[in-house]
C-alpha cells in the first residue's frame, strides 16, 4: 500500500507539471466523446468518470456545451448540423456533440468494433462535412502557404495534395494539421479542422491581413467553401463501390478511370444518378483518408443543389453488402491504428512537427535556414539538424495484455522498479479491433526513450502495465499509389 | 499481410456471431417494465434488487448479508462493446460510491461505483476472459462484484427499478 500511495503523489505532481505545460491531460476514464470535444488549449481535470458520464447522452452534451470552444460559447448556443443530419438520424445514429456539430459516432446497423472492422474489410462512408474547406488563389497563395506551413506547395503537382501543418509565429508549435491540394498554379484547396475553426480562421485571418497590406488587397483570395458537404469513403473496396457510379458522358476514360487516380491525387468528376443524369455538380474526388485504407475524400458543392450530398452518400451506400456507414467512434480507432493524430490530443500548439514525428512535413528545399522563411523555421530546422534537443517526442506504445492505456496515463520508467520516473503522458490509446484487442497507444517520452524496442510502463488506475515503444502504424496502410 | 487479415477474421466473425443470452435476467434495452418488482423474485422477502443514477445495480442475497453488483442494461447498451472489466480484489473493503471495479470498451473507460459499503467476497472471474459477458447479460452473469454488505438498510436510500427508468426516460 504504502508503494501505491508514493505513486498516487507522483501522480498529482506529474498533473500539476503537465497542467503548467499545457499538456493534453484527461481522467483515465476519458472517452471519445470527451477526447474529440475538448481543444488543446483545455487543461481537463483529473476527475475519475463513472457510468453515469459514460452513458447518459444528454449527460455528454451539456458536458460538450461547456467544454465546446468555437460556437458554442455559451452552454444555451444549438450545436450545427451537417447537411446529412437528417440521413444520420434515419440510419438510426446515435449523435454526440463534436467540435461545435452533432456528429453521428455510430449507427444502429453496427457496433463500434463492427464497423471498425468493416472499413477495414469492406467499405465505410463518413460524413466530414463538419471540417473546413478553403480555397486560397492570387499571386500571393505560394508565398503565403510557405509562410504559415514548412510545406513545399510550390513543387505540388497541379491536383495533387500533400499532410502539412499550420505553423504559430516564432514557436513552430502546430496551430492545426491540414491537407494541402494544389489546383492550379496559384489556386490552393485545403481541409483543416472543425475543433479549431476558430483558431484557425484567426491565425490565417491574421497572416492573410499582414501579407495584403504589403502586397495589395488582390494579392490573396481566400474562401471559406462553407456550403460544401465532405464524405469520405474508406476500405479496401471503397474503389469498385465508387468507380461504377462515375459518369463517363463527354469525359475523357483516362479521367474517369479511377484506378489512375492514386494516393495524394484528385480529380474533379461528376457521377450519375438512379434517373441517368449526371450530378448538378462535379464533385472533387481526393484519393486520400484518414483510415489508413485506400479510399476518397468527396467535396460536394449545393449551390442550387441542396439535396447533392445526401443523393451522392445514397448512391455511395446503394449496396449495403459493400458500403455502410461508419462514425466518429470507428473513425477515432481506424485513424490510431493508422497511427495518425487527432488535433488536440496527439498534437497540440505545445509541439513543433519535430517533436510530433512529423519532421517528413518539412519540404526538402525548406530546410536550408538561410532562405527558410516559414514561421518557427529556426526553432524547426534546429531540431531537425539535431533530434537529440527535442525533449519529448511522439511514439506508438503497445501496452501488456490489460486494460488499455488511455490519453492522460502516464507513461514510467521502471528500469528501478523501487523508482519508477514518470518519462511521459499518453495522448491516444485504445485496444485495438483490427489486432484482436491488443493495447496500443500513442504518447510523448522523454528524449533517449523514443527508440523502438524500449521498455517502459504506464499507469492505469494506479497499477503498474509493461509497454514498449514500437513503430507505427500498427496495420499496413493500403494506399493506391502507383506502380514502382 | 495474411497474418493481419488472419488475425483480423476470427475477432471479426466471433463478435458479429454473439447472441444475447437467453438469461431470465435479460432486459432487452427497449423493453419497459410495467410493474416495479421483477418477474424472477421468487422470495420477495429477502431479495432486493435496487439501482443508482450511476447506472449501478446491487441485488441482495437471500438472508440479506451478502450481494451482488454489477453494471445496468442501460449502461451496457450505451457503452457498446465491452473489452476489459477491472475486478476488485478479495476483502477490499469498499465505500459506498467508490469504484469497486471499471469497465472498458475500445472507445471509453468507466468506473462502476459500489452502491453500499461493505467487503468484497470476490469479483466475477468469468469476465476475465469473457468482458463481453457484461453485454450479452449485464444483470445476469455479467455481474462484477459480490459483497458482504456492511449494512443492508443503506439499499433503501437507493433506486427501485421503476424510480431508475425514470431517470433514464427523463
Amino acid at each position: 500500500m504504502s508503494s501505491v500511495r508514493i505513486l498516487t503523489r507522483g501522480v498529482d505532481l506529474a498533473a500539476a507539471r503537465a497542467a503548467t505545460l499545457n499538456l493534453p491531460r484527461a481522467s483515465i476514464g476519458s472517452t471519445v466523446l470527451r477526447r474529440e470535444l475538448s481543444s488543446a488549449a483545455i487543461v481537463r481535470p483529473t476527475v475519475r468518470r463513472s457510468l453515469k458520464a459514460n452513458a447518459l447522452v444528454t449527460d455528454v452534451a451539456s458536458r460538450a456545451a461547456n467544454q465546446a470552444v468555437r460556437y458554442a460559447s455559451s452552454s444555451s448556443e444549438p450545436l450545427s448540423k451537417t447537411q446529412l443530419y437528417d440521413l444520420h438520424l434515419e440510419h438510426g445514429a446515435k449523435m454526440v456533440p463534436f467540435a461545435g456539430f452533432d456528429m453521428p459516432l455510430q449507427y444502429a446497423d453496427l457496433s463500434h468494433v463492427e464497423s471498425h472492422m468493416w472499413t477495414r474489410e469492406k467499405a465505410s462512408l463518413f460524413d466530414v462535412s463538419h471540417m473546413v474547406q478553403h480555397q486560397l488563389s492570387g499571386p500571393g497563395a505560394i508565398d503565403l502557404l510557405k509562410k504559415v506551413t514548412p510545406s513545399s506547395v510550390d513543387k505540388l503537382a497541379p491536383n495533387s495534395s500533400t499532410l502539412s501543418c499550420l505553423l504559430e509565429e516564432g514557436t513552430g508549435g502546430i496551430v492545426d494539421d491540414c491537407v494541402i491540394t494544389r489546383r492550379g498554379e496559384d489556386s490552393f484547396y485545403f481541409v483543416t479542422n472543425a475543433g479549431r475553426r476558430a483558431e484557425d480562421l484567426a491565425f490565417l485571418s491574421a497572416e492573410i491581413d499582414a501579407y495584403r497590406s504589403k502586397h495589395g488587397a488582390d494579392s490573396i483570395k481566400w474562401e471559406i467553401l462553407a456550403d460544401r458537404a465532405l464524405v469520405a469513403l474508406q476500405g479496401p473496396l471503397a474503389a469498385s463501390v465508387l468507380q461504377p457510379l462515375i459518369n463517363t458522358a463527354n469525359t475523357p476514360s483516362s479521367e474517369t478511370d479511377l484506378s489512375t487516380l492514386y494516393f495524394g491525387n484528385c480529380r474533379e468528376l461528376y457521377l450519375t444518378l438512379p434517373d441517368g443524369s449526371a450530378t448538378a455538380h462535379p464533385l472533387l474526388i481526393s484519393r486520400t483518408g484518414y483510415t489508413g485504407e485506400d479510399g476518397f475524400e468527396i467535396s460536394i458543392p449545393t449551390s442550387g443543389a441542396p439535396s447533392l450530398p445526401r443523393q451522392v452518400t445514397e448512391l455511395l451506400l446503394t449496396d449495403s453488402s459493400k458500403s455502410r456507414l461508419a462514425g466518429l467512434a470507428a473513425r477515432d480507432s481506424l485513424r490510431l491504428e493508422a497511427g495518425m493524430c487527432l488535433y488536440g490530443h496527439d498534437i497540440t500548439t505545445a509541439q513543433t512537427p519535430p517533436a510530433a514525428a512529423l519532421g517528413w512535413i518539412v519540404g526538402r528545399d525548406r530546410r536550408d535556414p538561410v532562405s527558410a522563411t516559414f514561421n518557427g523555421a529556426s526553432v524547426i530546422l534546429s531540431q531537425l539538424a539535431s533530434p537529440k534537443t527535442i525533449p519529448q517526442r511522439r511514439v506508438g506504445l503497445t501496452v501488456e495484455k490489460g486494460p488499455p492505456a488511455r490519453e492522460g496515463a502516464l507513461v514510467l520508467d521502471i528500469s528501478d522498479p523501487a523508482n519508477p520516473v514518470e518519462v511521459g503522458v499518453i495522448t491516444s490509446g485504445l485496444p485495438s479491433p483490427s489486432l484482436g484487442g491488443a493495447n496500443i497507444a500513442m504518447g510523448y517520452v522523454n528524449q533517449g526513450l523514443h527508440k523502438k524496442g524500449t521498455e517502459l510502463a504506464v499507469k492505469v488506475r494506479n497499477k503498474v502495465r509493461k509497454a514498449t515503444v514500437v513503430g507505427m502504424p500498427w496495420i499496413t496502410s493500403k494506399f493506391h499509389r502507383p506502380p514502382q | 499481410m495474411s497474418s493481419v487479415a488472419r488475425a483480423i477474421r476470427p475477432f471479426a466473425s466471433r463478435v458479429i456471431s454473439q447472441k444475447p443470452l437467453a438469461s431470465a435476467c435479460q432486459v432487452s434495452p427497449a423493453f419497459r417494465f410495467p410493474r416495479g418488482t421483477r418477474s424472477f423474485s421468487q422470495s420477495p422477502l429477502s431479495q432486493v434488487k435496487k439501482y443508482t443514477e450511476s447506472h449501478e445495480w446491487i441485488e441482495l442475497a437471500e438472508g440479506g448479508k451478502t450481494a451482488k453488483i454489477g453494471i445496468t442494461d442501460y449502461a451496457a447498451h450505451s457503452l457498446g462493446d465491452v473489452v476489459y472489466v477491472e475486478l476488485p480484489e478479495v476483502d477490499l473493503e469498499i465505500v459506498a460510491g467508490e469504484p469497486v471495479g471499471a469497465v472498458e470498451s475500445v472507445k471509453s473507460a468507466s468506473d462502476v461505483l459500489s452502491p453500499v459499503s461493505g467487503k468484497v467476497i470476490k469479483g466475477n472471474s468469468v469476465l476475465e476472459d469473457k468482458a463481453k459477458t457484461i453485454n450479452e447479460s449485464p444483470e445476469g452473469e455479467g455481474w462484477i462484484a459480490e459483497i458482504e454488505v456492511a449494512d443492508a438498510a443503506e439499499l433503501d436510500a437507493l433506486l427501485d427499478e421503476a424510480a431508475y427508468k425514470e431517470t433514464i426516460d427523463a
